[in-house]
């Protein structure tokens, strides 16, 4: 027996190692996702060994660099277009929001009020390295957790959005963000124009598609494709990507291939978004406007009278039918017989509204579009976002 | 402190320093995680790969390549984001099998080393991809043409690699 273990002592060990890897493999699986919490200490270890080489590289690469930029080559001019850069960053993020915002208050005059984020504080974070495979990807960031990173912080760059901070580590303060073509990331996205929604993932080749669109939608390469909002990490409106091809999928829905607008293998420096702000439209309450105000108002109305036809009889006498000027100019009163109206005396006359318009007030530049009475601005209970 | 490493055969078994055996491991990986960064085309290369084959044929300790092959395999899986012990798992065989080959057959020249470096890079990727797919449920797609050219890749840089870390080698 003794001599068989020692003959075979190399293949049982190796059986041994295989076995208990696989074990492991087997629970990490069985517990589910990507495990990294519970195997977190293996990996600060990991990290630890590694990370200090990498911010070294890091801090020599970019000492050397600065040395010849800021002090041999255009002194001072490198610093100012660096500031430049980081302004045109934000104005481009501000622009994108802003851009976002204006086409959304466009499309929802007078209906529901709405949460939206916007992004109140970020972290600049330098990448110094990445997974090392490809079947995993992910960039390690210099900052961790003593500088407020936690996880499922959304990681952007000037361009577009480039993934969530995975895991975030003390010691040292260094993070890992899963990039948005890896295969186990999701993104919620609308697309600018047709204003479908779907999911990003990435896939096995690096490359990036949308999902979830029906087979019997209309989506145009070219289309830009912005954050939904609904995944509740990324805040609404930023940029992902473009379009690039659109095919028939699996089952009913569509292969979308997206470019991502953030050129993810070649990132140097990228923000964390450490705190979003949320901000809750307000719909301004105006009076009750009842259905029938609003069908008065598209009524056809009595041609206008010169302002001096009454005023030539020297009296204001109570009428039927109210002037187009008193319709207009107060639907309510109209609907309810117009008497009332007509005793109040001369109106100045207001040319008529075009059919379908808002019921329009006395000062319509003063008020803004009325928002029906039964619409109440959802709570944070109403709205999961 | 040298560690020794023997495998009781003929053949001609070499052992490393501590910084040699710790810190070759280590440069590996971590170039592995900075430079493609840098060159995407060197995302081709499996540095630690290539270390844990050198340390296996140079060494011709089966138990020894095993081990360091189990141990780079989980680093290189720590600084990933998927589970512990795909790569642990594919380097445990790559590592074991090196060493198995070295103390049979002559490894020492240009010629071997390529086409040990290229079998070997097929058989960690078959490895990988099987572990991957059949236990992880890894949406893996395995690709011939990338095989060869990768594996052609790494035996090139390989054997150029093996001459340079040749420099560490200490004679039992």
């Amino acid at each position: 027996m003794e001599s068989v273990l020692a003959r075979y002592r190399n293949l049982i060990i190796l059986v041994g190692v295989l076995f208990l890897q696989v074990l492991g493999l087997a629970v990490q699986v069985k517990r589910g996702g990507n495990d990294t919490e519970n195997t977190r200490l293996i990996r600060i270890w990991a990290v630890g060994a590694i990370t200090p080489f990498e911010r070294g590289l890091v801090w020599v690469e970019n000492s050397t660099g600065n040395l010849w930029h800021n002090y041999f080559y255009l002194r001072g001019v490198r610093t100012e277009n660096r500031e430049l850069k980081q302004q045109i960053e934000q104005m481009r993020l501000e622009q994108v929001r802003l851009t976002e915002d204006a086409a959304q208050a466009h499309r929802l005059q007078a209906l529901l009020a709405f949460k939206e984020q916007f992004v109140a504080k970020t972290e600049a974070a330098q990448v110094i390295g990445w997974s090392g495979s490809d079947q995993s990807r992910i960039i390690w960031i210099d900052k961790g957790q003593d500088e407020g990173l936690k996880r499922d912080m959304p990681v952007i760059t000037a361009d577009g959005i480039v993934g969530k901070v995975l895991l975030v580590y003390k010691n040292p303060s260094v993070s890992q963000v899963l990039l948005i073509n890896d295969q186990s990331s999701g993104v919620g996205v609308i697309l600018e124009k047709s204003r479908l929604q779907g999911v990003l993932r990435g896939t096995v080749n690096g490359e990036v598609t949308l999902e979830r669109v029906m087979s019997d939608e209309q989506v145009a390469p070219g289309e830009t494709v912005l954050t939904s909002g609904g995944d509740q990490i990324f805040p609404k409106g930023l940029p992902v990507g473009t379009v690039t091809k659109v095919g028939a999928g699996k089952d009913l829905f569509l292969n979308v291939k997206v470019r991502p607008a953030a050129n993810l293998s070649k990132l140097e420096e990228v923000l964390v978004l450490v705190e979003k702000q949320q901000q809750e439209a307000v719909a301004e309450e105006t009076g009750h406007t009842r259905a029938a105000d609003i069908l008065a108002q598209r009524l056809p109305s009595v041609p206008e009278k010169p302002p001096d036809a009454n005023a030539g009889s020297g009296e204001t006498k109570p009428s039927s039918t109210p002037t187009a000027g008193s319709k207009i100019s107060h639907p309510s009163n109209h609907a309810m017989g117009g008497a009332a109206q007509a005793s109040a005396g001369p109106k100045p006359p207001v040319s008529p509204k075009p059919s379908g318009a808002q019921p329009q007030t006395a000062n319509p530049s003063a008020r803004p579009p009325a928002t029906p009475a039964n619409t109440q601005p959802p709570t944070d209970q109403d709205n999961p976002n | 402190m040298p560690i020794t490493y023997t495998s009781g055969e003929q053949v001609e078994v070499y052992r490393f320093s501590l910084p040699a055996t710790v810190g070759i491991p280590l440069l590996a990986l971590f170039l592995q995680a900075f430079l493609p960064r840098r060159f995407p085309f060197l995302s081709y290369l499996d540095l630690p790969l290539l270390v844990t084959i050198f340390f296996g044929i140079s060494r011709r300790n089966p138990i020894s390549g095993l081990l360091t092959g189990a141990v780079i395999g989980l680093l290189q899986d720590s600084l990933g984001g998927l589970q512990l012990g795909l790569y642990g798992i594919a380097k445990t065989v790559v590592g074991y099998g090196a060493s198995s080959l070295g103390v049979k057959l002559d490894v020492e020249n240009a010629g071997a080393r390529f086409l040990v470096t290229l079998g070997f890079y097929l058989v960690h990727a078959a490895v990988y991809f099987t572990v991957a797919r059949g236990l992880v449920s890894l949406n893996l797609n395995w690709s011939w043409s990338h095989g060869i050219v990768a594996g052609l890749a790494n035996a090139v840089f390989g054997v150029v690699l093996f001459f340079l870390l040749d420099k560490f080698k200490q004679r039992t």
